[in-house]
């Protein structure tokens, strides 16, 4: 080859790369933009919840400074008063008691429902896989009445035992769906080991599965915790004393009186119940992308 | 210590029938290595006396007792897998111990065993690590040391060593048969590979289509294949198939190849295949018995002159290609004496290791 041919080759290939480099930038740079885009749209709520619990009810109720600021400096009355002067800590108390309820039973019927579906092939799993993935497309709105019956005929109505009763209903489809998947990117050959090494069926799902899919488990008890915690339709159907009430609907029904909302301490309420599913989500973030994909590509 | 017996298995998979009322009896500590081309029943065989498949019909056997309807706990033996399927969770030391722990045995006993093995294994300092942190050759000693702190009756092997690449697959092969011979256990191994069947097998089994072909030690098939499947699959290069007629040729008789070739049958097989003159047969010889004439007394007769196609180069041996009568041919030669291609060479045919094969029902005469 001449040298002024491999100079055009050279220069060719020169030019191959700055112009996909160029297109990567420019990929980088419009992705960038929709997602600092993206981010301010979903942080804006977030921000005036926190700057107004932070604010005393005078300087909220004051219309002629900026809300997005906090002017005359910031107060812990919001939380105080919350703390102290509302049932706002029986509202948490009994929130905590019915989501871990709602989300020991969602995983232990889950599990072994999506053990038995994912790997134990029996005639109608695969109906039935899809049939329990169905039951999480009715949506809550219309399955509330009929289980309004359900509830009041075993004597749980206005009891936040209730909600450990009717949660699972939201949790274990979608539950078991995730984790099916997830036992079925197990390769086979895993299970078949451990029936030669003297297994049976409990012990495979225990001492294999489990701690494999733990994952995929993590997943579907972020995705329980987060539903049990943040229901609003069933227990305001279901729950109408204040000692029964959870955080969501006791929050909105103890500080909304008629047309006189205490936005200030409804932002405090609204941030403090914020909390732990944020702690959640922030330790467990990895486990829960890891458990929502997995088996999505071959490993 | 127990030998293996199949007795008319039969396995069908809705309509399709995978394994074809096979029998084989399998003694005491032999190794045995099930052999055959992708769809031919060996891995269904081989999961059929682990019990992860239900036999349609017939018997298994192990220590002369009846285990078809037996779970794989209850049958007395350790698999290997192609992927391994190593506990992930587990370090190597549990992955090893596993199975003893779920059958209650007590610590110091596992202990000994799985140090053991692990010696055995060369994989004494890798019992803390976990499968992830093993290399491919790594994690397939664990595999074999899961089966050997067992002390099972039989030893199973589904294809261990395709996951590996080329050169550790070499090494696995001679450290499987080591540690077969330093641990005697019944063994049944399934490979698709022959070259893994011959170095490994007492007797190797060769399946086609849910059938057994041909059962016999490695020798006895590369020299005496009984079907020209056998023929072709065992040796690599495979085995050379040639159309041929047999002719009287005074008292002898002569396989004629081609217009331009024709070579005598020795005389010790004249008999055997005097009554098959005029006859479509097919010729079989393998590439290594094509070769340069090597010693100055070879038989003229049985060498021919052809112009080389394509010349592969291997470093201890060349590989030459040729056509008689449009049919390629492959040809082993010392390298010293390869032509290049488009050049003639005079082969010399070693007829004493030919084959004449029955075109219609594949059977070598």
């Amino acid at each position: 080859m001449s040298t002024a041919a491999l100079g055009a080759r050279v220069s060719q290939g020169f030019s191959l790369r700055s112009s996909l480099s160029r297109n990567r930038r420019w990929a980088l740079i419009t992705s960038y933009v929709f997602l600092v885009i993206f981010a301010i749209f979903f942080l804006i709520p977030p921000y005036y919840m926190i700057v107004t619990a932070f604010k005393s009810d005078a300087e909220v109720a004051r219309m002629a400074t900026n809300p997005w600021i906090i002017a005359d400096g910031i107060t812990l009355d919001q939380f105080r008063i919350l703390l102290t002067q509302t049932d706002f800590l029986v509202f948490f108390k009994n929130t905590i008691v019915v989501t871990l309820c709602t989300v020991a039973i969602t995983m232990v019927v889950s599990v072994f429902a999506a053990f038995s579906l994912g790997r134990m092939k029996f005639w109608g799993s695969s109906i039935l896989a899809t049939g329990i993935f169905l039951t999480y497309l009715v949506p809550d709105t219309l399955l509330f009445i009929p289980l309004f019956q359900i509830v009041k005929a075993v004597g749980l109505l206005n009891s936040y035992w209730g909600m450990v009763l009717v949660y699972p209903t939201l949790t274990v489809p979608f539950c078991t769906w995730i984790m099916i998947g997830y036992f079925q990117s197990i390769p086979k050959e895993l299970d078949e080991a451990a029936l030669i090494d003297g297994a049976g069926h409990l012990q495979m799902l225990t001492k294999i599965f489990i701690p494999v899919a733990l994952p995929g488990i993590i997943a579907a008890m972020i995705f329980a915790f987060t539903v049990s915690w943040a229901a609003f339709v069933y227990p305001m159907t279901f729950l109408y004393s204040a000692d029964q009430q959870v955080l969501t609907v006791g929050t909105v029904t103890s500080l909304i009186r008629g047309d006189v909302y205490k936005w200030g301490m409804l932002m405090a309420g609204a941030l403090m119940a914020a909390a732990p599913p944020l702690v959640i989500y922030a330790f467990l973030m990895d486990y829960y992308i890891a458990g929502l994909t997995a088996g999505a590509t071959k490993g | 210590m127990a030998e293996v017996a199949l007795r008319n298995v039969v396995k069908r998979f809705d309509n399709v029938e995978a394994v074809r009322s096979i029998n084989l009896d399998i003694p005491d500590n032999e190794f045995v290595v099930l052999v055959g081309p992708s769809g031919c029943g060996k891995s269904t065989t081989l999961r059929m006396i682990a019990g992860l498949e239900e036999l349609t019909s017939g018997d298994i056997f192990i220590g002369g007792e009846i285990v078809n309807d037996l779970p794989p706990k209850d049958r007395d033996i350790a698999m290997v897998f192609q992927n391994y399927a190593l506990y992930p969770h587990m370090s190597v030391f549990e992955n090893m111990s596993f199975g003893l722990k779920l059958r209650k045995f007590a610590k110091a006993e596992i202990k000994k065993r799985v140090d053991n093995a692990a010696r055995i294994l060369d994989i004494t300092e890798l019992l803390d690590r976990k499968p992830k942190a093993l290399s491919g050759g790594q994690r397939q000693r664990v595999a074999m040391g899961r089966a050997i702190v067992r002390n099972p009756k039989v030893f199973l092997f589904d294809e261990p060593l395709s996951n590996l690449d080329a050169k550790l697959r070499v090494q696995m092969r001679t450290e499987i048969k080591r540690v077969h011979q330093l641990v005697k256990t019944t063994t049944v191994y399934v490979t698709h590979d022959q070259i893994e069947a011959m170095t490994l097998a007492d007797r190797v089994v060769v399946m086609n289509g849910g059938l057994i072909e041909q059962i016999a030690t490695p020798q006895d098939l590369y020299h005496h294949p009984k079907t020209r499947f056998v023929a072709g699959f065992i040796g690599s290069p495979a085995m050379n198939f040639i159309r041929c007629h047999v002719e009287q040729n005074g008292v002898g008789l002569r396989a004629r190849l081609s217009d331009r070739i024709s070579l005598p049958i020795p005389q010790a097989q004249t008999s055997r295949f005097q009554g098959l003159t005029g006859k479509e047969l097919i010729f079989g010889l393998r590439p290594e018995h094509i070769t340069e004439p090597r010693r100055t007394d070879c038989d003229q007769d049985c060498q021919f002159d052809t112009a080389l196609d394509v010349v592969e180069p291997m470093g201890m041996e060349t590989m030459v290609y040729f056509t008689i009568d449009g049919q390629e041919i492959c040809s082993r030669v010392d390298p010293g004496s390869a032509k290049g291609p488009g050049e003639s060479m005079r082969l010399h045919a070693d007829m004493d290791r030919m084959h004449l094969i029955d075109p219609q029902s594949g059977a070598v005469l």
